[in-house]
């Protein structure tokens, strides 16, 4: 044995290395994350680390596990939970309004070898998936009306284009987990400005309104203050009315030809007949 | 590549073997970086000098009468020569690569049995791809690599995710049927770090899809005023809630910190008419502002000319007639002593045609003052 190592080692080294690489490749070492299929000559015989629900992180499954060298090869398929994307859909709904949604599932491979079998990979299964879902999401909506699409989670509906779509899924070897509406949009175009211009009017609407409540509310403060100031006048003045006249006339008088204060009242000419009152004493005839 | 590893090996060999020096004081700076000349380093404490002294001692001494210095130069040379030198004396290699083989087993049973974990982190554990066990702060031990893998996770760190912009074609319909332009940002950070690392394929990316759909979810059931107004906290409490739940529903480890809605505005293209109901809002202020201006001031009038009134009656009741008349000529005096007075005495009144110079004089002053 040494011998021959010493003569050829570079033969030596190969067949090492080989030893090697076949003592790896029988025992493949399965991450958490990853289950197996075993494929024995195109044919499929076990699985590795097979998801079970319920099972802790953990469990046996992962870890060091056996193969046959070059006769069993490993298809490797995802264990976590997995995303799949829809493309935008436009929604109709029973009203025969346009709405674009966006959704989106999860789900988990729980039957390898059925997704092995039916789909081959993962990218197949996502390619098969996201038109299915597509159309459940388009079906499930299309039946109701528009302001409850805006909220189909309230509505339970988002609950019914899962079972569904994990209908059609379990056939490929998945488990939806759940079917969630990302966005829903106005289209744009039409629907977008007409929403806009709804907007738009609605609050020239408030605003004209707050205006015209605010007037409202002015004026209903001065008709009160008026209201306040003719019931002071009032209860003063009405103790004695021709006294107020008396006063009140004396007051005028003196705002007319005098002014208050404030401007300077037109120049007055005064042609005053020696009978008037006030020069009732000019003429000194006896009373 | 082997060459290098050679290099790296042999050196920590020498290393371990110089006990004057700690094992990775010398060995571990002259790593493979020294040119392997031999000349220099032939004397004393040159990097390649003692320790290969020592440690090739038991093998050198019954073979060769040759210097210390020669024997030294000749095995360095055949050393690292070239590709061939490693062939041709092989006896003395054998044991080094032992040697050499055995410190590197050494040092990577102990780099990757024990690991320092932050405060901040776990160090989660594979034995062979399986989960074994989370280890907390401190220096945690574990089997060596292959066997055991250690993932540190930082789990304390709160990520921030910003979601929404300003930008056109992120709009969120709100429950009225209006659109909403909304900023916000998902704070969150790891709770499990072995279910975060095994049970999500894309975490990150499903916390942007969660929280998207959360929010537009909760913001669907709110009206637009509610929305840009007092309700945020409201909002952001209930899409935290939300988000928790669907990701609790994943098993994603994830614990939401917190929404932060950093902007909720309306659309740009009709911001216009938003702005206008605030104009309104302070327009509206503004007439009943002056409402109660002119309220105030009116009040205060006739408070204050009723009083007045009050006052100086109380004297006219003391004394009616004589009250009067003095009132009357105070008044009348302070009156006609302003004015231009013409007095004419005429039993029938003023004959139309008399010219009267202060009244044509006036006249145009009047119409001036109009002006």
């Amino acid at each position: 044995m040494t011998d021959f190592i010493r003569r050829r080692p570079i033969v030596a080294a190969i067949v090492a290395f080989l030893a090697l690489v076949i003592l790896l490749g029988s025992f493949p070492i399965v991450p958490e994350t990853k289950q197996a299929v075993v494929v024995r000559f195109g044919k499929p015989v076990r699985i590795l680390n097979r998801y079970q629900p319920g099972r802790p992180i953990g469990s046996p499954g992962a870890g060091i596990s056996f193969r046959i060298p070059f006769a069993e090869q490993l298809v490797w398929i995802d264990k976590r939970v997995q995303d799949v994307d829809m493309q935008r859909q436009q929604v109709i709904s029973t009203d025969q309004r346009r709405l674009e949604v966006d959704a989106f599932a999860r789900y988990r491979i729980v039957d390898p070898l059925l997704m092995y079998i039916r789909a081959g990979n993962e990218q197949q299964l996502t390619d098969q998936l996201r038109p299915i879902l597509g159309s459940e999401v388009r079906n499930e909506l299309g039946r109701i009306e528009f302001a409850s699409l805006l909220t189909p989670e309230r509505q339970g509906i988002m609950e019914d284009v899962r079972t569904s779509l994990n209908r059609i899924a379990r056939q490929y070897g998945v488990q939806i987990i759940d079917v969630r509406i990302k966005r829903t949009d106005l289209p744009d175009g039409t629907p977008l400005a007409a929403a806009f211009d709804r907007m738009r009017t609605a609050r020239e609407q408030e605003a004209r309104s707050i205006r015209a409540q605010g007037a409202k509310q002015a004026q209903i403060i001065r008709a009160e203050a008026d209201a306040e100031a003719a019931q002071t006048y009032a209860a003063s003045f009405g103790k004695d009315p021709d006294f107020y006249d008396f006063y009140r006339a004396m007051q005028s008088y003196q705002t007319t030809f005098i002014g208050d204060g404030q401007d300077k009242p037109a120049p007055t000419t005064f042609i005053l007949s020696p009978q008037n009152d006030y020069l009732k004493e000019f003429s000194g005839r006896p009373r | 590549m082997g060459m290098s590893n050679f290099l790296g090996w042999g050196s920590r060999v020498r290393g371990l073997f110089a006990d004057t020096k700690g094992p990775w004081g010398t060995s571990g700076s002259d790593g493979g970086g020294d040119p392997p000349t031999g000349d220099g380093g032939g004397q004393g404490s040159g990097p390649w000098g003692e320790p290969p002294k020592r440690g090739r001692r038991p093998t050198v001494v019954g073979g060769s009468n040759v210097t210390a210095l020669d024997e030294l130069l000749r095995r360095s040379r055949a050393r690292f020569g070239g590709g061939g030198g490693g062939r041709f004396p092989p006896r003395p290699d054998r044991s080094l690569i032992l040697w050499a083989v055995l410190a590197f087993i050494l040092i990577w049973l102990v780099f990757t049995s024990f690991h320092s974990i932050s405060p901040g982190q776990r160090g989660v554990v594979t034995r062979f791809g399986r989960y074994s066990y989370t280890l907390g702060p401190g220096v945690g031990f574990t089997l060596p690599s292959p066997v055991d893998r250690v993932k540190k996770i930082d789990v304390e760190n709160i990520r921030t995710v910003d979601l929404g912009s300003a930008g056109a074609d992120d709009l969120m319909l709100t429950g009225d049927q209006n659109l909403l332009d909304l900023a916000y940002s998902v704070r969150w950070n790891i709770r499990t770090p072995e279910l975060y690392l095994f049970q999500m394929a894309q975490p990150d990316e499903t916390i942007r899809e969660v929280a998207e759909s959360a929010m537009r979810s909760v913001v669907s059931r709110v009206s637009l005023n509610d929305a840009m107004g007092d309700k945020r906290a409201d909002i952001e409490a209930q899409v935290a809630e939300t988000m928790q739940r669907i990701l609790d529903s994943y098993h994603s480890g994830i614990q939401v910190q917190g929404i932060a809605i950093k902007q909720a505005d309306p659309p740009d293209a009709v911001n216009d008419a938003f702005k206008q109901v605030t104009a309104a809002q302070q327009d509206a202020q503004t007439y009943i502002n002056n409402a109660n201006a002119y309220a105030l001031q009116l009040r205060q009038k006739a408070q204050g000319e009723a009083t007045a009134f009050d006052k100086v009656y109380v004297q006219y009741k003391a004394a009616p007639e004589v009250t009067r008349r003095r009132m009357y000529y105070e008044t009348m005096e302070q009156v006609l002593s302003k004015v231009d007075k013409t007095i004419v005495e005429t039993p029938g009144g003023v004959t139309p045609y008399l010219p009267l110079p202060q009244v044509q004089k006036s006249v145009p002053q009047q119409q001036e003052r109009q002006q």
